[in-house]
């Protein structure tokens, strides 16, 4: 009988093959790299002219009430109070519609209403910020608002609210949902075993379990009010230029308003050497703080999937 | 307790111990209210969406019903809202997006298939990981000064300013964590077995990843890169700061191609322009466009809804 000898080479994959992995693993590996470059980038362009920003500016500017970059005057503070305002009238709207919406799809719906709500849900996720923007100056200020307030601004903070809010539902929703959804089945059966109603096993076993899932929730949320840009500068702050005004109905730009009104200008800032610098100083606030409230949310998703 | 001494007494005391046990058919009135808060919520945002469409149709009637044709045919106009169009927004909008998809989706997947099947985890697929999650968070304004600053000015020599480049790698840079995160998530549905089974006949991890893996996880990164550029088409906020035109555009007689390096604009920055127009007409125009990107917008979900249902497999 004829016997065939094998060699160890011939079992050994062939060197094309081995090569062309040992590529395609670099490939990875360079364009996973590209993410962490983009953040060195971002980092470096914001903190650049931030600083050159903070160094130049006198404190006097930053203290006159008012946000009138062309004439230096940059008090901030103008700014913040009207981004806080905002995001507040925004979690008003969407905490309880997306908490809401969340326990029910994850507690009460049928598979097949769910099959149909989630889609819709996400469709509303993919609605532009500019169409709520216009919703909000065509319908919300002049039709809804202006039934419940006599005297109300066309252009007010109240209708940014209100229509950042409902860009925020799906978000808060779609987190909140998969914080509920995370609680075991155990948890219900038990409560349920013991007797409990449907709404108690809600309320006092699920909910309490996905707290922390919910409360990520509305942070990611809050996070993504402060930085929504487009509803408040056609809704709320369309001027380059703010006054200070406590009252919510009544305009006034936020931080990320005015970092669109100075890029609509970038070809011809004129008057005050500063502002265009301070578009980046308001680039690395709004950085700071949406990065701050991210990072807490995620802290609290990633320990509540350990958990369970 | 009196102790029960007859048949009788047995019977009448069973039948009062079953009687408090068992709990009376009685309408729970928390547990419903509690219910039908929950679906009115759940309705308020459903309801939303149909009345933006309503109020966006209703407003944009005359411009919609009247002169749809010459609508999406016209550029900009600054002279008179009758004549104002929205062609360019959506030449610019389609080319920023071919930008964007080409620069977006072959790093994001090449980084998420990183991640999923070569990563150790060793300390750089973590900082990777991390930081895909922090930028997903990242405002999109703030996405628009690191197109300003690197795109526009630092890489003058390749994206020639201003253009479409820019544009498209601004928001290519801003969709990249969006794409990485749902194509992680779709690779690293795969059953192990699969892998284990190719790699048992022979092959070599990127045979295994081209021939096995990426066949298998298709369906889902493609509705998870469709509908990230969904979100792309509706982003204005960073394109205004990269320099999207505000105004009519002269395209002369350059060709496509060429328009790419050339002053841009972009559908959603168009309505933003509309919207900031004083006067009926232009906010007619605003509606009208609004439904316009609105009616895209579905289009794109249902084309990733699509692909979700029709290839999606279930292990």
């Amino acid at each position: 009988m004829n016997m065939t000898t094998i060699s160890a080479e011939e079992l050994q994959t062939a060197s094309g093959r081995r090569l062309r992995s040992s590529l395609a693993r670099w490939m990875f590996l360079l364009a996973s790299a590209v993410t962490i470059l983009i953040s060195g980038l971002i980092i470096w362009t914001i903190a650049s002219e931030a600083w050159t920003f903070a160094s130049q500016v006198a404190a006097d500017q930053l203290q006159t009430i008012g946000w009138f970059p062309r004439r230096g005057m940059f008090d901030i503070g103008t700014l913040i109070l009207n981004s806080a305002q905002i995001a507040i009238v925004s979690m008003i709207v969407a905490v309880p519609s997306g908490l809401g919406a969340a326990i029910y799809l994850s507690e009460y719906a049928h598979p097949r209403v769910r099959r149909i709500m989630k889609p819709t849900l996400e469709l509303l996720a993919s609605v532009p910020s500019v169409v709520l923007g216009v919703f909000a100056i065509s319908f919300i200020t002049p039709v809804v608002l202006s039934k419940f307030f006599d005297e109300i601004n066309f252009f007010n903070k109240l209708a940014a609210g209100i229509g950042v809010g409902l860009l925020v539902i799906p978000l808060i929703a779609s987190i909140s949902e998969d914080a509920l959804r995370a609680v075991p089945r155990d948890l219900r059966e038990a409560s349920a075993g013991l007797g409990a109603r449907k709404a108690t096993t809600a309320i006092r076993v699920v909910i309490p379990a996905a707290l922390s899932g919910l409360m990520a929730a509305i942070i990611v949320g809050f996070s993504r009010a402060i930085g929504e840009t487009m509803v408040v500068t056609i809704a709320s702050g369309g001027g380059d230029t703010s006054l200070f005004e406590t009252s919510i109905k009544e305009s006034g730009g936020t931080v990320t308003s005015a970092m669109a009104a100075l890029g609509l200008g970038t070809d011809q800032v004129a008057g005050n050497d500063l502002a265009f610098q301070s578009l980046y100083f308001l680039g690395a606030l709004l950085f700071i703080i949406t990065l701050v409230m991210n990072m807490l949310g995620n802290l609290i998703v990633r320990r509540m999937q350990e958990r369970y | 307790m009196r102790l029960a001494s007859s048949p009788a007494d047995i019977a009448i005391q069973t039948a009062k111990t079953r009687q408090s046990l068992q709990r009376r058919p009685q309408a729970d009135l928390p547990g419903t209210l509690f219910k039908w808060l929950l679906i009115s919520f759940t309705g308020f945002a459903i309801a939303f969406l149909g009345v933006l469409v309503v109020v966006m149709v209703n407003d944009g009637w005359s411009v919609l019903s009247g002169r749809l044709s010459g609508f999406l045919s016209n550029g900009f106009s600054q002279r008179s809202a009758q004549d104002a169009g929205v062609w360019q927004g959506i030449v610019g909008s389609v080319q920023i997006g071919i930008a964007t998809a080409l620069f977006a989706i072959p790093v994001g997947i090449a980084t998420a298939i990183y991640l999923v099947e070569y990563a150790t985890g060793g300390w750089f697929a973590r900082a990777v990981e991390l930081n895909v999650r922090n930028l997903a968070g990242v405002p999109s304004i703030v996405y628009g000064l690191l197109g300003l600053t690197v795109f526009v000015k630092t890489l003058d020599g390749f994206t020639q300013g201003k253009t479409v480049i820019a544009g498209g790698l601004t928001l290519a840079a801003m969709v990249l964590p969006i794409i990485v995160i749902t194509s992680v998530e779709a690779l690293k549905a795969v059953p192990q077995g699969i892998r284990e089974a190719a790699y048992g006949v022979g092959a070599t991890k990127w045979e295994v990843l081209s021939r096995q893996i990426l066949p298998a996880a298709v369906s889902t990164i493609l509705t998870g890169t469709v509908l990230s550029l969904a979100r792309a088409l509706g982003e204005a906020a960073p394109l205004i700061l990269v320099g999207a035109a505000t105004g009519f555009i002269s395209f002369g007689d350059s060709n496509f191609l060429e328009t790419f390096t050339g002053p841009f604009t972009a559908l959603p920055v168009l309505i933003f322009n509309f919207a900031r127009q004083p006067g009926e007409d232009w906010s007619a125009n605003a509606a009208a466009a609004s439904v316009v990107i609105l009616i895209l917008v579905l289009m794109i979900n249902g084309a990733a809804l699509y692909f979700r249902n029709r290839f999606e497999k279930k292990w």
